[in-house]
């Protein structure tokens, strides 16, 4: 059993730099719904302060881990131009059922050899490659108010129900590039 | 102070939590614009190809965190210490990200491919 170089990064990438944002957006949100002054006690403020400021900080550092992976180390091997030759511009790609060393995902993709899969790049991972830059941003700002304001969130619902809303404006569209990334690897893996 | 008794009482300044949420809507905006900006002009393509195994997603990506971090100085340096009224800065930034949104989505950028 092992990886090769291209499939670990796409391991990092998806399996565990993005699967562990999304998994831990459970216990953020719920980490910072149930900080409530009323619910904690002063002792519980101060220990349960500690951790989510560390938490929502990996966490936004996880996503910025996410995008830069994603965008500079893996999207490179996806979009490259191996099949054309000549004038024929996917010819690499004629009678592939899957990405090959003379195929790119995105070449395997447009070429349509396995079907109509054109729209798995036009669509789903376009937007994909965009809306996932959203995440980090969103998830630093998070960051930055509960590390900002600290214990103070315990007694603000105006303030936690605002980190609530950026933490999960960066899980949703987080969830959006975890998505289409899966079912365009499952259609046209990087190998 | 712009945090209301009702809302929770809250010591502190609202101005650098005020920025950095801003800032997020500004990076996100610029995004959206580019990518629609990507499609719509090929010489803005050609200038956004930062990298070449990257393609122009290198440029729109690096300008729009560049956008962010620049943002949230700014603001963070002019609101230092202060409190700003959450209405104006909250619902710009919905705007923004809406927008930023809709510039990213596939159906609307293609529309103004060159």
């Amino acid at each position: 059993m092992e990886l090769s170089n291209r499939e670990f990064w796409t391991l990092i990438h998806g399996m565990v730099l993005g699967a562990l944002f999304l998994l831990a957006f459970s216990g953020g949100l719920a980490g910072i719904y149930s900080f409530k002054a009323e619910w904690v006690t002063t002792t519980g403020i101060r220990e349960r302060i500690t951790r989510l400021r560390y938490g929502i900080v990996l966490m936004a550092l996880v996503a910025w881990g996410t995008v830069v992976t994603g965008t500079w180390i893996v999207y490179p091997w996806y979009r490259e131009n191996l099949s054309e030759v000549g004038d024929e511009r996917y010819a690499g790609c004629e009678g592939l059922q899957a990405p090959g060393t003379t195929c790119s995902p995105r070449d395997f993709l447009l070429s349509g050899v396995s079907g109509d899969t054109e729209s798995w790049h036009t669509f789903a991972f376009e937007w994909k490659e965009h809306v996932a830059w959203f995440a980090p941003m969103l998830a630093t700002a998070a960051a930055f108010v509960v590390v900002y304001y600290g214990s103070s969130l315990a007694q603000s619902p105006f303030l936690r129900k605002l980190v609530i809303w950026l933490f999960a404006g960066a899980f949703v569209v987080a969830g959006i590039a975890g998505l289409m990334g899966a079912l365009v690897t499952k259609t046209a893996p990087i190998t | 102070m712009s945090i209301t008794a009702e809302q929770g009482e809250v010591q502190k300044p609202n101005g650098p939590a005020a920025a950095v949420i801003l800032a997020a809507g500004i990076g996100a905006f610029v995004l959206g614009l580019l990518a629609t900006l990507n499609e719509a002009s090929s010489g803005i393509n050609d200038f956004l190809r930062f990298a070449d195994d990257v393609g122009p997603l290198s440029g729109k990506t690096i300008i729009a965190s560049a956008a962010f971090f620049v943002a949230w100085a700014v603001f963070g340096f002019l609101w230092r210490g202060r409190d700003v009224a959450w209405r104006p800065v909250l619902t710009a930034t919905v705007v923004l990200l809406a927008l930023g949104l809709l510039g990213t989505f596939p159906t609307f950028f293609e529309a103004f491919a060159d």
